[in-house]
């Protein structure tokens, strides 16, 4: 280091602040970041780094599928676990046709627990995010247990899926002879949003269903939609899929009339 | 026709074009999804040393999707340009790559070869090329359009301003237009993408960018990105509409999944003509395509998906676009691999684009369960500026909070400007200046003390 080099320069002094930077507090896109010469401050860097890891390690955290399903028969849920023909993952992301399909054990599992035609089987697949399932399934389901229970409906136990895709619960649906499959799954991670839930319901699921045939409830997650209105919402849907005997686009999600203040109304319990 | 390629005392055979396109192919994933791929690395370079031997007449008279079962090969084949084909009607696809390379295919050779050029021998040519001959051709190749400026000119690049919002929120929105503006983004189009298919609501996003360009005069066209029968029902609700936006694909059934056929795509085009909005040009169409889209849609005819791309620009070309581009990485890891596989896909779709006359941006693009990282995209965007790519996106902070993506930012395109020298469209880059937002050497200025866009912005976030 040659001694005439100024020492005390901020590292601040290399950044130009953006003046408008009050405009980011409304919008969650990254706005008025500042620049050093032409590219990031090295803060917004690591602060993008940072988020893009937490969004690859929800695609290839490994799906602890014991714990998920341990926990899921505490709340009071016959279940069972099964996998996907993608007998790995990264098999699994460049072939999305196995994930829709139940492994040859899986199949026989199934047809072993298959009993009297039930109203719902539930699905627990890892999708493209394990992060999601472990972190949001069993709180969802807690909710939903007492949706289920005020609107008395049969169960299948429930699917704890690992490699699995939306589609698969179209086969687990129609092997456990339910009338309608709701199919919990982590989704493809955002950048913001590496732990979101989706659910997906499909009204006489058989293998080939498409997605227009399914309804679809987005972003359950601590920052979307809570667990319990997310329940809420389900139930509402499930009960127009079983009275009109089907899902997709001509089923339109209204439950949203039925808020109080926003908010979902108390399950009742009978 | 089958063809046959002896490696050693290895023969290759090969069923037909459409097999021979596939196998040669550089590798990649959703081929493989397919079926189509080379099943090992001796055969995928017999194939192209047996595809370099092809002559390109048998493009005009082998069709890799039936002629009867397909208005796209319709089109190409009834529209094919065989006085601007004569210079190289006697290549080989091995001759004509040769020829691309030469100083013989100077711009303007280029320019007046581009209608003869089917999509299948673009894509065959580009089969045979490296990454470093893709830049090279494509940097040759102009293709220049109008509406409110002028883009593609040498030595400039665009870029689209696309400030998305999770539920369309009009001040949100406006923060990313403002924040985008500020940063001298926004000459090929402020695009943006609606969560929402409702009418009012894509009309009312309408109004708002519209109104933000009129305020100021800023040289450039708005956009939002809904199906294209949607903006031709907004137009005749008397809604200003600029462009006229619309996916795109390489096959017939595969654009009926996408709810559109070129009929569809003619009338959209006459409804933007008849508003007469464009000061400068006529180009009122704004197409997106995208590798893997076809197969996607289970209607990809066992044709490989590059090919398919190449034959999604033959949709666009007679609609004489102002924007095309590729969303490069966007459909995942199932079509596009990794960080390699979606540098070689833009690179190709870029080149195919260009060399057959289409203004061709891209979208450089991941999504967060294929191997890639913004490395990848800092490489491909690099690379497709010294391409001469017409246009990239600028999302702020490169993550679009709508789509669940990660493409290119307002900083990404300022440093490529910085060490490439690429300006922006002329009269976006004098309004700049004007507006004190950059200097006469094209860099941005320090902001210091309250800019006139940010004093208007509690009005229009309003």
């Amino acid at each position: 280091m040659s001694e005439d080099k100024p020492t005390h320069a901020h590292a601040s002094d290399y950044v130009i602040h953006d003046v408008w930077e009050k405009l980011a507090g409304i919008t969650p896109a990254r706005i008025a970041l500042g620049r050093a010469g032409t590219g990031l401050p090295t803060r917004e860097v690591l602060r993008f780094a940072l988020a893009h890891a937490q969004a690859r390690d929800a695609v290839h955290t490994p799906f602890d599928s014991a714990q998920v399903t341990a926990d899921i028969a505490a709340l009071g849920f016959e279940t069972v676990e099964v996998a996907s023909a993608a007998p790995a993952r990264d098999v699994y992301l460049r072939r999305p046709d196995l994930g829709r399909r139940l492994s040859e054990e899986g199949r026989a599992a199934l047809r072993e627990r298959a009993g009297e035609p039930v109203d719902i089987a539930i699905v627990v697949a890892d999708g493209l995010s394990s992060t999601a399932i472990h972190a949001q399934a069993v709180p969802f389901l807690a909710a939903f247990k007492a949706r289920v229970a005020e609107a008395g409906w049969s169960l299948a136990p429930v699917v704890v899926a690992s490699q699995a895709r939306v589609a698969l619960g179209d086969e687990a649906g129609e092997i456990l002879k339910a009338q309608a499959v709701v199919v919990l799954v982590g989704e493809r991670p955002g950048l913001s949003s590496p732990d979101s839930l989706g659910l997906y319901l499909t009204f006489a699921p058989r293998v080939g269903r498409s997605d227009a045939e399914r309804n679809c409830i987005s972003n359950v997650r601590g920052e979307g939609l809570s667990h319990e209105h997310a329940a809420f919402k389900l139930a509402w849907l499930l009960k127009e899929a079983l009275a009109r005997r089907l899902t997709g686009v001509s089923l339109k999600d209204e439950s949203d009339l039925l808020l109080v203040a926003g908010h979902p109304p108390a399950p009742r319990l009978r | 026709m089958p063809y046959r390629h002896v490696v050693g005392p290895q023969t290759y055979a090969f069923a037909d074009l459409k097999d021979l396109m596939a196998k040669a192919t550089p590798l990649r994933s959703g081929d493989m999804l397919a079926g189509v791929a080379a099943a090992s690395a001796e055969e995928n370079v017999a194939a192209r040393m047996c595809l370099a031997e092809v002559p390109l007449t048998a493009f005009l008279s082998e069709a890799l999707v039936p002629y009867e079962a397909d208005e796209v090969t319709r089109l190409i084949i009834d529209t094919h340009d065989a006085a601007a084909f004569r210079p190289v009607s006697h290549m080989t696809v091995g001759d004509f790559r040769d020829f691309l390379l030469s100083a013989s295919a100077t711009s303007e050779a280029l320019a007046a070869l581009a209608p003869g050029v089917t999509p299948e021998m673009a894509a065959a040519v580009s089969k045979l090329m490296r990454n470093q001959d893709l830049i090279a051709v494509a940097r040759k190749c102009r293709v220049v359009t109008k509406f409110r400026n002028t883009i593609g000119l040498p030595g400039t690049m665009a870029v689209r301003l696309q400030p998305n919002h999770p539920t369309d929120d009009a001040a949100g929105i406006t923060a990313s237009i403002l924040d985008g503006l500020l940063y001298g983004c926004g000459d090929a189009v402020i695009g943006i993408n609606p969560a929402s298919d409702s009418i009012p609501a894509l009309s009312e996003l309408l109004k708002l960018t519209d109104g933000i360009i009129q305020r100021f005069e800023i040289p450039t066209q708005a956009c939002v990105l809904t199906h294209v029968t949607t903006s031709t029902e907004v137009i005749n609700r008397g809604v200003p509409v600029d462009l006229v936006f619309q996916s795109v694909a390489g096959t017939q059934a595969a654009n009926a999944s996408f709810g559109i056929d070129l009929a569809v795509l003619k009338e959209g085009r006459e409804a933007a003509l008849s508003l007469k909005r464009g000061t400068l040009g006529d180009n009122v169409m704004y197409f997106e395509t995208g590798q893997g889209s076809a197969l996607s849609a289970n209607a990809h005819h066992g044709v490989d998906q590059q090919t398919l791309e190449a034959r999604a620009y033959a949709v666009c070309r007679p609609f004489e676009p102002l924007l095309v581009n590729t969303v490069v990485g966007f459909i995942g890891p199932e079509y596009l691999y990794d960080g390699k596989q979606i540098i070689r896909a833009g690179l190709e779709d870029h080149f195919c684009g260009k060399l057959m006359g289409v203004p061709l941006g891209c979208d450089v693009c991941y999504t967060n369960h294929a191997e890639a990282d913004q490395d990848d995209m800092d490489t491909l965007m690099t690379l497709l500026g010294a391409a001469g790519v017409t246009y990239i996106m600028g999302i702020p902070g490169s993550d679009d909070v709508m789509l669940n993506y990660q493409s290119t930012s307002f900083h990404d395109q300022l440093y490529l400007r910085e060490v490439l020298g690429l300006k922006r469209a002329p009269e976006f880059e004098a309004w700049l200046q004007r507006m004190g937002i950059t200097g006469p050497d094209g860099r941005l200025k320090a902001h210091r003390g309250n800019h006139p866009l940010l004093a208007a912005a509690p009005e229009l976030a309003a």
